[in-house]
């Protein structure tokens, strides 16, 4: 498998979830596209560092299986299957979301990065993730949408890591994978919790809890 | 220790004084009242008599009160008969002179008032509880009035200890200089004050509302209420010779000027009694006029001495 | 310097075994601070005795900067106090703030922390540790403080110290970022007359005044001291506030040229807290309130001297250096025992009854006749009565000042004089007050009936505190060498006080006057044989709520200080010829906390509030302003 490839296969699981309204879609996808990442170091061929593959393993482990695992389990536990009447509309996310590809596009060419020996495509793909994750957040109601934008921006932030993966340390790697299981444990929590307050888990509803 | 017990005659002298001759001096006062009202009045020496009486005589304690009651006449006597050390009588030096007397002197007669309204607010009555109160205002004005005397004094002499502050004038022949009489004239208010003489308090006075002094003392008896009447008078002898001092003209003789002091002494209270007999006590809201104006004779003597 | 580090270490652990005893922890935790407290004496009284100052490198800190400790006499006569009253406190805290009390684990935790912050303060000598030791101290007061944090009024002011305290500590770091070349020692001449001086100096003042309650940055003391334990309120009195002077004594020694503004300023400060400082004093209804507002009162004093010395270096006058600053510090001592002193005797008296309030208050001295007298020691102390000690340090005061009235033409000095006067006569006042209302005359409600005398774990460390008066007050010559070290540290060479003040002959009138009232006493044969009701006045039925109360006794100077104090009251209005029952009150506010500050801050708070648009509460509108601040960033990189 190229690199680019995978990229192209990345950039895709953007429109579909962006596009689809089942949240167990949503979340099969962007699990797909946490192994993808995950696989990447390996088709950029960095797997002759043995910490790099470590880190590799770890991410497939943690995005594949922990959080669908984690994930399942709370959309079992609050029965829900789709994302009804979200802030931004599926066809105008799906707009969105290709303006704000195209715009990465753009941007990528112009910041003053340097791409090195990665895939030409990788900052573009990087930055369309991130856009993604942001306006899954930002347009979805459903606290478990809300998980799945989460992840997928996490995703955006591991695309960029990869730019400088040879340089940066282990640890940092560690922290961000550790980070984002702790977000995806806790938000299963707070899940919990707004069901148990509100008997929905509509996250309009932590807006009464402002003071 | 230089200054003590440099002249043991005087010293004893001073000491009998300061032991023997304060009840004479209410005795004084009151004679000159009654000769001014036409009467016959108490014999001179009744102080001395009702002490003697007055120590024979079993107190009598209040329910309510505690040690402390017992604290304010003590301390009062201890304080004035320690201050009595350091103010010279007359042109003899004080028995006890170190740069910085001053202070304690002033702080001792506070030892006193302080304990002695300690001992009224110990009663738990009202009325003593108000003459306690009236006394701690009244006296928060007298105090700086007493000071700025004394710090006029001290730029004036250079010195910070009563006998060359309070003698010095006299041996520079420099009497009755303008800031000498406002001196006086604010000590004159500190001395009425603190004695709770009239115009400020009327030691004879028959209702308890309007008095200061005599009200905090109301529920004292026996060997305790003595004490609190022979250190009244003593008081009367501190403060008088802090007003003497100033007043007299050294002689040069030291029996002469033994003699100046004590007949200052009987002169002093027969001038008060004569402002008993003149005056009326001021109305409760008047007096710290009285007592400001105090403090600004003895503000304008410092500031006379500037220029 | 082994011994001080020793005791550091005991003091600061002094609370930690008690964490895992099920009972008796807090006479581990006085055990362990007393013992650290003998240590750390020794220390410091070998280097006021003369031993040359010790000192110790610590460690290279993460920023570089390895830290120092040093012993010197500056910090000896600082660390002393802080010791001995908090070996006291913890003793005290047995009794007081036992096992059975909320908190009271964390508390010991806590106090064995804020006394090792305070050692560890006097002897910084580089200014990371010293900041630290500042940060370290501050935070833990502010727990202490929070001690009852059930009581809103305790939160508040809890909040208060721990805003007002913060305000001083960045003070204080822009003062530190302003030294020549970060040092932390001798400023070089010619800095304190540049501008950059100038900052500097306001700048400490600032801070330290914070610390210290100088009017006007008093106003985080009264409540806090209120709301916190009482041996607590005695160590922060006691010698907390010290820490700005402290602070301000290191300033000062380190300036060889002090501009004459610098000392006419300390000078002034401290005239308007003393006088201030009492008159509001005056006007309290709440016993540790009013304490508080007397450590603003001495605290004032204790500046008066530091102005004087300061002002006789830079006239050129070691006469009145050695006068001001030895009166200055004297007193830092003196207050320090018969503050924690008052402070540990109204605590008993407060927990005993029940309420701080004056006026509900009464007659507490039959049934605890030992922390009576112990509360009128402290009282007799403070108010500068003679022979205690509160006295010397007031007549040094005096006399620094009337020998500056013979050295220079102009009579600045005449200012300090009147006000210490003024002082004087207002603080017997206000104690006779306080001492009179709430021990003397007949309980004023039932909580002072039901009195008891306070344990022996808590009148021993009164005992002490009033021994330290005494000793203080009838030998001031024992000390008189060691305050001559410390004044020497603050660059005045000048004749040693014993020989410009009559430490002897002081003591001589002293004892003569203990003498003179024990003769007496013996005189009077005390026996009370006849005991009848107090004379009413021919009044049939008085009873106890018709004494006199502390509002009626302080009316008069309140009423003089109106313009100041600003007392509020509120009136009933009567009508008719029968008025239905009414109720008068008057309290006196304080002016910087309740008419500037807490208006100013809701001012603010209200202005704010319209930016709360903002905050919606809304999440994906959150997350729409970070995905708007992203794109913002990288157009601006691109663009």
């Amino acid at each position: 498998m190229s690199p680019d490839l995978l990229i192209a296969l990345v950039m895709l699981t953007n429109f579909t979830l962006v596009a689809t309204s089942r949240i167990n879609k949503a979340i099969q996808v962007a699990v797909a596209q946490g192994v993808l990442l995950g696989l990447m170091p390996i088709a950029m061929g960095l797997g002759r560092h043995l910490h790099i593959l470590a880190m590799a393993v770890a991410a497939v482990a943690v995005k594949g299986w922990l959080i669908p695992f984690l994930l399942r389990r709370a959309m079992r536990e609050v029965q829900i299957q789709r994302e009804v009447d979200p802030f931004i509309g599926y066809t105008a996310s799906l707009l969105l979301c290709a303006v704000g590809t195209g715009l990465s596009l753009i941007l990528a060419h112009s910041l003053p990065l340097n791409p090195g020996a990665a895939p030409p495509f990788l900052v573009p793909a990087a930055l369309a993730t991130l856009f993604t994750g942001f306006l899954l957040l930002v347009s979805r109601r459903k606290a478990l949408t809300q998980v799945v934008g989460y992840l997928v921006l996490e995703n955006g932030i591991y695309l960029f890591g990869l730019l400088l993966v040879e340089d940066m340390p282990a640890l940092v790697e560690t922290g961000i994978l550790l980070d984002l299981f702790v977000g995806v444990f806790v938000m299963g929590i707070v899940i919990h919790h707004i069901r148990a307050a509100f008997d929905s888990t509509d996250i309009r509803h932590l807006a009464e809890l402002k003071d | 220790m230089p200054g003590f017990l440099v002249f043991p005659t005087h010293v004893a002298l001073h000491l009998l004084v300061a032991l023997l001759l304060p009840p004479l001096i209410p005795g004084l006062i009151a004679k000159t009242k009654a000769a001014m009202a036409g009467r016959q009045g108490p014999p001179v020496l009744q102080l001395y008599y009702d002490l003697a009486r007055l120590a024979r005589k079993e107190a009598v304690f209040s329910r309510t009160t505690t040690w402390v009651f017992l604290a304010g006449p003590i301390g009062a006597l201890a304080a004035g008969w320690v201050a009595s050390l350091l103010i010279p009588f007359g042109q003899t030096p004080a028995p006890v002179a170190f740069q910085g007397d001053v202070i304690l002197f002033a702080y001792l007669f506070g030892l006193a008032r302080f304990l002695t309204i300690l001992a009224a607010l110990d009663t738990g009555s009202a009325f003593e509880g108000m003459g306690a109160a009236r006394e701690a205002a009244f006296s928060a004005l007298a105090e700086p009035a007493l000071f700025l005397g004394f710090a006029a004094l001290a730029k004036a002499t250079q010195s910070l200890s009563l006998t060359p502050m309070l003698l010095s004038h006299g041996a520079a022949g420099g009497r009755l200089t303008g800031p000498l009489i406002l001196v006086l004239a604010g000590w004159a208010t500190v001395y009425l004050a603190e004695n709770a003489r009239i115009p400020v308090d009327d030691p004879n006075t028959h209702l308890e509302l309007t008095m200061i002094h005599e009200v905090m003392v109301l529920d004292h008896s026996g060997r305790p209420f003595a004490l609190v009447l022979y250190g009244a008078s003593l008081k009367l002898v501190v403060l008088g010779a802090l007003i003497l001092d100033l007043l007299l003209p050294p002689t040069g003789r030291p029996w002469l000027d033994w003699l100046g002091f004590l007949a200052g002494l009987g002169a002093l209270a027969i001038a008060v009694g004569l402002v008993e007999s003149a005056m009326a006590r001021f109305r409760m809201t008047k007096v710290p006029q009285f007592l400001v104006a105090g403090i600004l004779a003895s503000a304008f003597a410092f500031l006379l001495l500037l220029v | 310097m082994s011994l001080y580090l020793t005791a550091l270490l005991l003091v600061a652990a002094s609370g930690i075994p008690g964490l895992f005893l099920r009972k008796r922890g807090g006479e581990v935790a006085a055990v362990l601070l007393s013992l650290g407290a003998v240590l750390g004496l020794a220390a410091a009284a070998r280097v006021l005795l003369g031993a040359a100052p010790s000192q110790v490198q610590l460690p290279p800190s993460p920023l570089g900067h390895p830290g120092l400790l040093v012993l010197d006499p500056v910090a000896a006569w600082f660390l002393a106090p802080v010791l001995f009253l908090s070996a006291c406190g913890a003793v005290y805290g047995i009794g007081y703030w036992g096992d059975g009390h909320p908190g009271a684990r964390g508390l010991r935790l806590a106090y064995g922390g804020l006394a090792a912050a305070m050692a560890l303060l006097a002897t910084a000598a580089q200014a990371l540790v010293f900041l630290l030791a500042w940060e370290g101290m501050a935070v833990l007061a502010c727990l202490l403080v929070l001690t009852e944090d059930r009581d809103p009024e305790t939160r508040r002011a809890g909040w208060t110290f721990l805003v007002t305290t913060h305000l001083g500590t960045l003070a204080l770091f822009a003062a530190f970022a302003l030294l020549p070349a970060a040092r932390f020692a001798a400023l070089p001449a010619g800095f304190a007359a540049s501008g950059r001086g100038t900052a500097f100096f306001l700048l400490c003042l600032l801070g330290f005044g914070v610390k210290a309650g100088v009017m006007p940055f008093h106003f985080w003391l009264p409540p806090a001291h209120a709301a916190a334990p009482s041996h607590v309120s005695a160590l922060m009195s006691g010698v907390m506030i010290k820490m700005g002077i402290l602070g301000l004594v290191r300033v000062i020694a380190w300036t060889p040229d002090p501009p004459l503004w610098w000392g006419a300023l300390l000078a002034g400060l401290g005239v308007v807290s003393g006088i201030l400082g009492v008159a509001f004093a005056l006007g309290q209804h709440d016993l540790k309130r009013l304490l508080a507002y007397h450590s603003i009162e001495n605290i004032g004093i204790i500046l008066m001297g530091l102005g004087l010395g300061l002002l006789g270096r830079s006239l050129g006058h070691p006469v009145l250096a050695v006068l001001g600053f030895g009166a200055a510090l004297f007193h830092v001592w003196n207050h320090a025992a018969f503050k924690g002193l008052l402070f540990l005797a109204a605590g008993s008296a407060v927990h005993a009854a029940g309420t701080r309030a004056l006026d509900r208050l009464g007659g507490l001295a039959r049934r605890m006749p030992w922390t009576a007298a112990a509360f009128l020691m402290g009282a007799w102390a403070i108010c500068g009565l003679p022979p205690l000690n509160g006295f010397v340090s007031e007549w040094l005061l005096y006399l620094g000042s009337f020998r500056a009235l013979e050295l220079s033409r102009w009579p600045w000095s005449v200012a300090l004089l009147s006000a210490l006067a003024l002082i004087g006569a207002l603080a017997l006042a206000c104690f006779a007050k306080a001492f009179g209302i709430v021990f003397l005359g007949e309980p004023r409600s039932a909580a002072a009936v039901a009195v008891h005398e306070a344990p022996g774990s808590m009148r021993w460390p009164m005992g002490l505190l009033v021994l330290a008066c005494a000793t203080l007050g009838l030998a001031p010559g024992l000390v008189a060498p060691a305050l001559d070290r410390t004044v020497g540290a603050l660059g005045v060479s000048a004749a040693p006080l014993a020989t410009l003040a009559r430490f002897s002959t002081l003591s001589f009138l002293g004892l003569g006057l203990v003498l003179l009232a024990l003769l007496l006493l013996l005189w009077l044969r005390p026996k009370r044989t006849v005991e009848v009701s107090t004379w009413d006045c021919g009044y049939a039925e008085p009873t106890a709520r018709m004494q006199y109360t502390a509002s009626s006794f302080a009316a008069a100077p309140v009423a003089g200080f109106r313009w100041a104090l600003l007392p509020v009251e509120h009136r009933p209005r009567l009508r008719g010829l029968f008025p239905a029952p009414a109720r008068y009150e008057s309290h006196v506010a304080d002016p910087v906390l309740d008419r500037a500050a807490a208006p100013g801050l809701r001012l603010t708070a209200r202005g704010l509030a319209l930016l709360r648009v903002v905050q919606g509460g809304q999440l994906p509108v959150y997350l729409l302003y970070v995905l708007l601040t992203l794109m913002f960033l990288l157009l601006w990189m691109v663009l």
